[in-house]
């Protein structure tokens, strides 16, 4: 079952994109009305790593993790701070504007509101056809011809080419949103919590879309999600994310069966599902996730982690490759097979004994 | 059983631009006393307006109860006046809803907030209505409880000001708790300890929590008994086991295929129910399932079925015994064939 999906190799020498120390700051103004001092949110804290051609790379953390700032970064739909974002061996921070548009047609975005993200005003049509307008493509009824190849491809009905936003459902709406990202037949395509607005019944329809497209056009995927059971089904590979850093990476069967990090874990561990007989031993995280305005010192994650020292504190982890293919940025990783809960009670009963030589 | 809500028959319309819209369209179950009951359901299911049905409150928002019985401990809440219905309203039965932000008052402190409710319902002074105030916030899980009290809603993150709407509703010690998508708004790791807050609450107070969700792993982790409702109507009602182990309706089946499940095949084609829910206007004659019911026949597109019981469950269904027979109502587990191969 674990190599079930091998439309990509990790031993491919040049990936599609290769994201270098990538930093995304967004500054906001600190205190109150006379304190001009100007504070920092780190969205995006110094990443890297790579997209392979052909994979689907999941993503994920909770709210503000800056998973989605990452993906609009990476197609330059936000100006990165600082870093390095290599696209087929070309760094495409340096392009400028007609080479970024040209550029726009190799990479495209879904969206996650299919209600806020098609222009109510525009016919379904003119929507998806935009693509083809802006790049020069096609005109008139060839351009009208394509449109319609694209709707028949993503399961909608092309005699609704003159139809509005409004007139469709949520999942047939997000199907225009993905025929728009896909009409230019881009290499790359962020995915940014393409199913978290629609309904349950709807959601498995369009994931499966996604799914045959991929296939079918050999598209490179970054999704974008929070909902862990979809980004399983859907990722070669998973990405998790915590206040603005990666804090693992690595093929899905291993974050999933063989998590390292603890707050990976964790958040494993509490995921409610849909079996009542699972008696799952849950590792509930205490408190929240904090500002990322203020991060900790140190380790990101210390402040709610059960296995953090005075280490984590003062020295802030690298994603280094503890295993096989599988990167963590951990002091403590979790060994292979091991469980959260063990390593806790290992700590503990460490603790215990530092008390009592003291 | 000791049934401590018992709703028969109800219908909740919107007055449209011809007549009444019916969002909730003959619906007829009990909440027992001490137990969590899911009502699990897609946008416009009606989960909704019926809770919204139960407090009373659909009549804010142009809606109107058209029919049907609302029994609370053997009292008939559909006939009482606004004034009776408001002491019931956040003292015996209280309510908390998805998005803590826009249910709090932003201009008030959450001490304020909690002592008002306190103070509504108990006739203290504002002194031991603080000290209260002050145990309940502590209740749920906040830490600091002195300093929280002065702070305003926008201070707090979205997971404590759902601690905090937990804490105002517990404030009269209600012996119903409808949660409305308490954690729909809220990231997975704060899901997990409201949720929790929410299993202890019931066990230390033996109250019952009526739990609103579209989520069926929320649904399997925390009720006794399940509501499915599809387009206004109730689908199945059963134990949580049970209908996990074997649903007795095509959507209920439809709807468990369709979450990936985390030890399930990846990469697989998800088994998804084809079409959309209808809008509430366009409701289909026959079952309302029909449209997207791979079992349907022509007397599903004809007649509606009536919610029938079945041991100590109900299904609204005309072929659950065929169904049953063949085999065709087992989840899918393992999904269905691999995509593009």
């Amino acid at each position: 079952m674990d190599h079930k999906l091998e439309s990509y190799s990790f031993n491919q020498p040049e990936p599609l994109l290769r994201i270098e120390n990538l930093k995304k700051h967004f500054s906001i103004k600190g205190g109150g009305y006379f304190n001009s001092s100007k504070k920092v949110v780190k969205a995006v804290d110094d990443v890297s790593f790579n997209i392979y051609r052909g994979e689907t790379l999941g993503l994920v953390g909770e709210s503000g993790c800056g998973k989605s700032t990452l993906g609009r970064n990476i197609l330059r739909l936000q100006e990165p701070t600082d870093g390095n974002i290599f696209f087929e061996s070309k760094n495409i921070l340096d392009y400028k504007n007609s080479e970024l548009r040209k550029l726009r047609k190799q990479m495209q975005i879904i969206y996650q509101d299919p209600f806020s993200s098609l222009n109510p005003r525009f016919t379904v049509g003119e929507i998806i056809g935009e693509m083809y307008k802006i790049h020069g493509i096609a005109k008139g009824l060839e351009r009208e011809n394509k449109v319609k190849d694209m709707m028949e491809l993503v399961g909608l009905d092309p005699t609704r080419y003159n139809s509005y936003p409004h007139e469709f459902s949520g999942g047939q709406r997000q199907r225009v949103g993905i025929a728009r990202a896909l009409a230019l037949n881009p290499e790359f395509v962020v995915a940014d919590e393409p199913v978290s607005a629609l309904d349950v019944s709807v959601q498995s329809q369009v994931i499966n879309l996604l799914m045959k497209l991929k296939k079918e056009l050999g598209l490179t995927l970054l999704f974008i999600a929070h909902g862990l059971n979809v980004v399983r089904h859907i990722s070669d590979r998973v990405g998790v994310m915590y206040l603005g850093k990666i804090v693992e990476l690595s093929e899905t069967d291993n974050i999933f069966d063989r998590p390292a990090h603890p707050y990976t874990a964790a958040l494993l561990s509490t995921i409610p599902e849909a079996d009542p007989r699972l008696k799952k031993e849950r590792i509930v995280l205490k408190g929240e996730v904090p500002s990322p305005a203020n991060p900790p010192s140190g380790c990101h994650f210390r402040t709610r982690c059960p296995l953090a020292t005075e280490r984590c504190k003062n020295e802030a982890p690298q994603l280094v490759e503890v295993r096989n293919k599988h990167y963590v940025s951990c002091h403590y990783p979790l060994e292979k097979g091991q469980t959260l809960k063990d390593a806790i009670a290992a700590r503990e009963l460490e603790r215990a004994r530092e008390t009592i030589t003291i | 059983m000791d049934a401590i809500l018992e709703i028969k028959n109800l219908v909740t319309g919107y007055q449209g631009k011809d007549g009444f819209v019916k969002a909730v369209d003959g619906v007829s179950f009990n909440i027992n006393r001490g137990e969590t009951i899911c009502i699990v359901g897609e946008s416009g299911s009606g989960k909704s307006v019926t809770s919204m049905s139960i407090m009373r409150l659909v009549e804010f928002e142009n809606g109107k109860i058209l029919d049907g019985e609302i029994k609370f401990n053997g009292e008939e809440l559909t006939t009482k006046s606004n004034d009776e219905m408001r002491k019931i309203r956040g003292s015996k039965i209280s309510m908390i809803f998805q998005e803590p932000l826009t249910a709090l008052n932003p201009v008030f402190t959450i001490g304020k907030q909690i002592t008002e409710a306190i103070l509504f319902h108990q006739s203290i002074s504002k002194k031991e209505a603080l000290k209260q105030a002050e145990e309940l916030v502590r209740l749920v899980g906040i830490s600091d409880p002195k300093a929280r009290l002065k702070q305003y809603p926008h201070e707090l993150s979205g997971g404590m000001r759902q601690r905090v709407m937990i804490a105002i509703a517990l404030a009269s010690e209600p012996e119903l708790l409808i949660a409305d998508e308490p954690t729909t708004a809220l990231d997975v790791t704060i899901e997990a300890q409201i949720l929790e807050l929410l299993r202890t609450l019931r066990r230390e107070r033996n109250m019952s929590i009526m739990l609103i969700t579209h989520d069926i792993g929320v649904a399997a982790e925390m009720a006794n008994r399940i509501i499915i409702m599809y387009a206004g109507k109730i689908m199945e009602i059963s134990d949580t086991i049970d209908l996990f182990d074997q649903p007795l309706h095509p959507y209920s089946k439809g709807l468990l295929d369709s979450v990936p499940r985390m030890d399930g095949e990846r990469g697989v084609q998800l088994n998804s129910i084809k079409g959309s829910i209808p809008r509430l206007n366009e409701v289909p004659k026959g079952c309302r399932f029909s449209p997207r019911c791979p079992y349907a026949t022509d007397k599903c597109h004809d007649e509606e079925p009536l919610l029938e019981i079945r041991g100590n469950r109900q299904v609204a269904c005309w072929h659950v015994e065929q169904l049953l027979e063949k085999d065709e109502l087992q989840i899918i587990t393992k999904g269905g064939e691999l995509i593009g191969s």
